[in-house]
């Protein structure tokens, strides 16, 4: 595998090269550090902890529901009052549910995912040296890290975790004594989301103007790779919806500690008839979703830039229709916005709006769709190279597909009355944003782990994790779509209040079973991940035979990311496999003049004396090809 | 190769030593003195001198070893000596349980690095043999994808034949037969294009799984393609919008007459129960106010509002079949939602803002016990909006009777202004009327 690379012939051994004369510490290097390739593995390790305990999370309360009625000791042993004699309680049941789908929506897949393949590639594929404000950048890290902190530190107070589901809709989440999670653990989750939110806003503002200012010679907007473009409308989705996420927090916190009455109204807890009068919990809904959607958003946006660029570059081909791609996110970007209230057809919000919110809940899966056939059709006559990020890939855009085709169910506020707040909307969602957005995040660590570490991952391991995993997740999705056409809601503590649900409970058995070994499996990745650092195979300079710059950089990973001087862009990412070159790939540094033999004449629009030049040589190329005759 | 596997070995038993004493502190269920010992034998024993009550009981049950926790009550009557019993109570057998599972998994973890191992030396030596250079194409993986194929299609298959026809019921009210109409809709076009993706996907990456004889097709883009990609989702969701929007506000939009003239029924739901109301002989169902709320009167019942008097409080919800009912929806403390699955309805509850629903019942529930075949059929009441701890248990039954049985059931309900909330009424409304002049003067002149 030829390694190729224009950069002016630099002296790689010194590393130090950047470092302007002074000594890096521990705390410098490693904690406080402010080199965006550090900070997106901070984020990618933290985030990985984070999906480790949401995920041991999920297992208890899978545990409750397809064991209802047996005791498990063990669980007391570390769970105490919440699981005397073995046996969770309700309450705790909730604050576990509330907790996993926290974790996993904010800490994992919309921090640990964006955070870290924002910081790793933008500088890295638009050719920087770092990001536009490196100290904030590093700011960002660690108000993601204590907002970590704080959300954990909640399973600590007396009174449990924040147990109004991740939603947390008041009344339920503003009334200590509705529930007993919405005492301090409440304020726990309201802190840690608003630190959460600073960090986002901060990243998010560092990687717009980033990407907008900071891009290399040559590195025109549609020179991009679609992993920058992807995270600059995520960037862009995170900073225009996450202050709203602030005013419902804060307005929440009023209401709880200062006795407002924004989301308020008419109520009796426990005999007790409250003063708040005149406020509307359909207000919190609405500002909730209108980050909500977004979000989730937010959270797949990223793995579809990582899977269109381990898609193209493992089929050897370019992306197809790079332009609908690009047209396709922003399409989805800006819709996101206009689409909340599909959350909401059954609240008592006017029908009159649901039906608006239906039609453009529906124009937003065209998009969608415009993306799945083009993902299809670049594989289609590719020469594929099965790594293990482009197995994860096509696991996602199968996942993609499956959950998104119940978005026509649930988008349908007809058929959204009898599914709504039902299993099948836990199934759709952890399909179309769970699994697929997952599965973008783990082929995009297996891609970029070399140029995070400098050493490959293993394979073999790789392929057992995807497979169980992908078996796993499908088995443990699929059955949820049956129950809640059946009609059993979610965040149910057990099946066996009623009789029609009886039949669900030996399904329930199976599904716990399956996410216990999908679960397990994620060891393989854990011990692949960490044991690879150390003792995995060296990487080469560019494992994967890519064309973006982050593959021109030093294996040594160097702070400044480039010796001597940046690299400069001559064509767009995707040359793969084009006629006429000898390779299967021109890196992007690489000038057309360099590859006279495979240029074609739509790359050189709107330059005549490129194509001038073009010409002559082709001219003269056939008269060396008849001399040669 | 020998060192590595150590690494391997040395690491792995790392991992399970620390998630062992990860699970031996108690820190998790914040007792107040969290004693962390490593010795697996007197875990049991440590937990229970963590207890925050130091009592008598509890330093003997410290005292007298493993054993009390191991066995069950000690013959003791007093209470201290139960409360500390249950705090003691887990058995050392337990953790030795535990470790068994872990112990297992690390064996599966063995059993696979080994299996590696022997795949790793394989493929080397047939590398060896044939001279094969290395190639990285991993193509075997494309084997996996056509197997996932097949097994994915029968899968679909078999959920759809099994556990479809166990959750799809015909709805039984008029609107959601509409409902049912755009959900099969739905569901066979979703399912073609399910399958179809999926054919190609799986199939593609198959069919196109590298090799160094072939360069890929050089294929970036392809206009009149993306055009047809583009505007077929388009027209298949215009036309599934239209459909869905008119079945949609078919359902909701019920005029103002039509929704008078139905059979009028309040139900409130609070934690965790819901209350129903009827309107009575006026068909209407009288105003509440939470501030008028008592035990006695726990829906706040406003009845100075006349056409309170003749509501009627039941225990089940009894419709007559094939007549309008319009449903009023309320809540006394947190959202709950209003979800009965063979109906088709779902509508939150929401305090301070009622919210309603219009059905008309299509089948009895003779007729529907009939149809599924199970006499015991019953149409159900849930709760569907998380709620607190008794969210998942939140039901009441609903039976649909004929109009002469309903008539009957009716005729045999109580009032909700009955003797004792009369006397309330009257008591509370007398010593404000005294005490207070100028709050008895509005209260009259509002009536
Ligand atoms: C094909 C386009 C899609 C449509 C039409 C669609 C539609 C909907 C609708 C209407 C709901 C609300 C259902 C209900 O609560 O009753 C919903 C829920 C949800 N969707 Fe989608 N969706 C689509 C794609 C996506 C994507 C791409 C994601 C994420 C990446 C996503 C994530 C979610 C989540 C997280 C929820 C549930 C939130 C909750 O209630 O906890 N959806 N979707
Ligand atoms: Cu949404
Ligand atoms: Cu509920």
């Amino acid at each position: 595998m030829a390694t190729t690379t224009t950069l002016p012939a630099a002296d790689y051994n010194h590393n130090d090269h950047h470092d302007h004369g002074h000594k890096e510490t521990f705390i410098t290097k490693y904690v406080f550090t402010q080199d965006h390739k550090m900070i997106a593995k901070q984020f990618l390790i933290t985030g990985i902890i984070m999906a480790f305990i949401a995920l041991f999370l999920s297992i208890l309360f899978r545990l409750q529901l397809a064991w209802p009625e047996k005791d498990f000791p063990i669980l007391e042993v570390f769970l105490g009052k919440w699981a005397e004699g073995g046996r969770i309680k309700p309450e705790f049941f909730l604050a576990l549910v509330t907790i996993h789908g926290t974790i996993m929506v904010f800490f994992v897949l919309t921090a640990g995912l964006s955070g870290t393949f924002s910081n790793l590639l933008i500088p890295l594929q638009i050719g920087a040296r770092d990001m536009a404000a490196p100290f904030m950048n590093m700011l960002s890290y660690w108000f993601f890290f204590v907002a970590c902190v704080v959300m954990l530190a909640s399973f600590f107070v007396e009174s449990g975790p924040a147990s109004a589901g991740w939603t947390i809709y008041p009344p339920l989440s503003a009334l200590p004594t509705a529930i007993s999670g919405s005492g301090t653990g409440m304020t726990l989750w309201l802190i840690s989301i608003g630190i959460f939110i600073a960090s986002q806003v901060m990243g998010g503002i560092n990687y717009i103007s980033t990407i907008l200012n900071m891009r290399t010679k040559g590195m025109s907007l549609w020179r991009m790779p679609l992993t920058i473009w992807a995270l600059l409308f995520t960037a862009i989705l995170g900073l225009l919806s996450f202050p709203v996420l602030v005013s419902a927090v804060v307005l929440l916190f009023f209401d709880r500690s200062m006795g407002t009455s924004f989301y308020l109204s008419d109520i009796i807890v426990q005999g007790q008839i409250l003063a708040h009068e005149g406020g509307s919990p359909i207000l919190f809904e609405h500002l909730f979703w209108f980050l909500g959607h977004p979000e989730v958003y937010i959270v797949i946006l990223p793995s579809f830039g990582i899977v269109s660029e381990v898609i193209s570059i493992n089929s050897r081909k370019p992306i197809f229709g790079y332009h609908a791609m690009v047209y396709s996110l922003l399409g989805i970007s800006v819709l996101s916005f206009l689409v909340w209230g599909h959350h909401m057809f059954v609240t008592g919000m006017s029908p009159f709006l649901g039906g608006v919110f239906m039609i453009t809940t529906l124009i937003i899966a065209v998009p969608s769709a415009v993306k799945v056939f083009n993902y299809i059709a670049t594989i289609w006559r590719g020469n594929i190279r099965f790594t293990p990020a482009m197995v994860f890939s096509i696991g996602m855009v199968s996942f993609f597909i499956s959950g998104g085709i119940t978005g026509l169910f649930v988008g349908n506020a007809a058929i959204d009355i009898q599914v709504h707040d039902t299993y099948f909307i836990v199934a759709h969602f952890h399909l179309v944003m769970g699994s697929a957005a997952i599965f973008g995040m783990l082929a995009g660590v297996y891609h970029w782990y070399p140029k995070m570490f400098g050493r490959m991952m293993n394979n073999r391991l790789g392929y057992l994790h995807f497979w169980i995993t992908f078996v796993g997740a499908y088995f443990v999705f699929i059955p949820m779509h049956f129950m809640g056409i059946d009609g059993v809601p979610r965040r149910y503590y057990a099946f066996t209040s009623f009789e029609f649900m009886e039949k669900w409970l030996s399904v329930n058995v199976f599904i716990t079973w399956s996410a216990i070994i999908a679960g397990l499996a994620q060891v393989a990745f854990a011990w692949n991940f960490f044991h690879s650092m150390k003792h995995g195979k060296l990487a080469t300079q560019n494992p994967w035979g890519a064309n973006t710059l982050e593959w021109t950089t030093p294996i040594e990973r160097i702070h400044g990311n480039w010796p001597g001087e940046l690299p400069t862009v001559h064509r767009w990412p995707y040359d793969y496999s084009k006629p006429g070159h000898s390779e299967d790939f021109i890196p992007q540094t690489v000038p057309y003049s360099e590859t006279m033999s495979s240029n074609l004449p739509h790359d050189f629009e709107g330059n005549p004396e490129a194509e001038k030049i073009q010409r002559e040589w082709e001219a003269q190329q056939l008269v060396v090809d008849e001399e040669s005759k | 190769m020998r060192l590595k596997g150590f690494i391997h070995i040395k690491g792995v038993f790392g991992l399970v030593f620390g998630l062992l004493f990860l699970f031996h502190s108690p820190s998790f269920a914040q007792t107040d003195t969290a004693a962390v010992n490593a010795d697996t034998e007197q875990v049991a024993t440590t937990d229970s001198s963590a207890v925050d009550s130091a009592t008598a009981t509890d330093t003997s049950v410290a005292a007298t070893d493993s054993e009390v926790s191991a066995t069950s009550a000690p013959a003791s009557a007093s209470t201290t000596a139960v409360a500390a019993e249950e705090e003691a109570g887990i058995p050392a057998q337990v953790y030795v349980n535990f470790f068994y599972y872990v112990l297992l998994f690390v064996l599966v973890c063995f059993i696979v690095t080994i299996l590696g191992q022997v795949l790793s030396v394989y493929e080397l030596t047939q590398g060896l043999r044939k001279k094969l250079p290395v190639n990285n194409w991993h193509s075997h993986q494309a084997w996996f994808f056509l197997v996932g194929l097949i097994v994915f299609l029968y899968g679909i298959y078999w959920s759809y034949a099994h556990h479809g026809t166990q959750s799809f019921r015909e709805a039984a009210t008029e609107h959601g037969a509409r409902i049912d109409t755009l959900f099969i809709i739905t569901t066979i076009i979703t399912t073609i294009v399910l399958v179809l993706t999926h054919i190609a996907l799986f199939g593609f990456a198959f069919k196109y799984r590298g090799s160094d004889k072939r360069k890929a097709y050089y294929y970036p883009h392809n206009n009149a393609l993306e055009k047809i990609w583009t505007i077929t989702p388009a027209v298949v969701l215009t036309i599934l919008v239209l459909f869905g929007f008119f079945t949609w506000r078919g359902i909701t939009n019920i005029p103002e007459e039509q929704q008078k003239e139905a059979l009028q029924i309040e139900i409130t739901a609070e934690q965790f129960a819901w209350n129903i109301r009827y309107g009575g002989r006026d068909n209407t169902v009288g105003k509440r106010n939470f501030k008028l709320t008592t035990p006695v009167n726990g829906l706040g019942i406003d009845f100075t509002d006349n056409s309170a008097l003749d509501d009627i409080r039941a225990g089940d919800i009894v419709l007559p079949v094939g007549k309008p009912v319009h449903f009023t929806i309320n809540s006394k403390d947190v959202l709950h939602s209003f979800y009965i699955p063979e109906f088709r309805v779902q509508i939150n509850a929401v305090p301070g803002m009622p919210t309603f629903f219009y059905i008309v019942p299509k089948y009895t529930t003779e007729e529907m016990r009939e149809k599924v075949g199970d006499p015991d059929y019953n149409f159900i009441l849930l709760c569907s909006k998380i709620c607190g701890s008794g969210h998942y248990n939140m039901q009441k039954k609903v039976i649909v009777v004929t109009d002469a049985e309903y008539k009957e059931w009716l005729s045999q309900q109580t009032y909700y202004f009955d003797d004792t909330m009369q006397k309330e009424f009257k008591e509370l409304s007398q010593p404000k009327q005294a005490n207070l002049v100028i709050d008895g003067n509005k209260m009259v002149s509002n009536n």
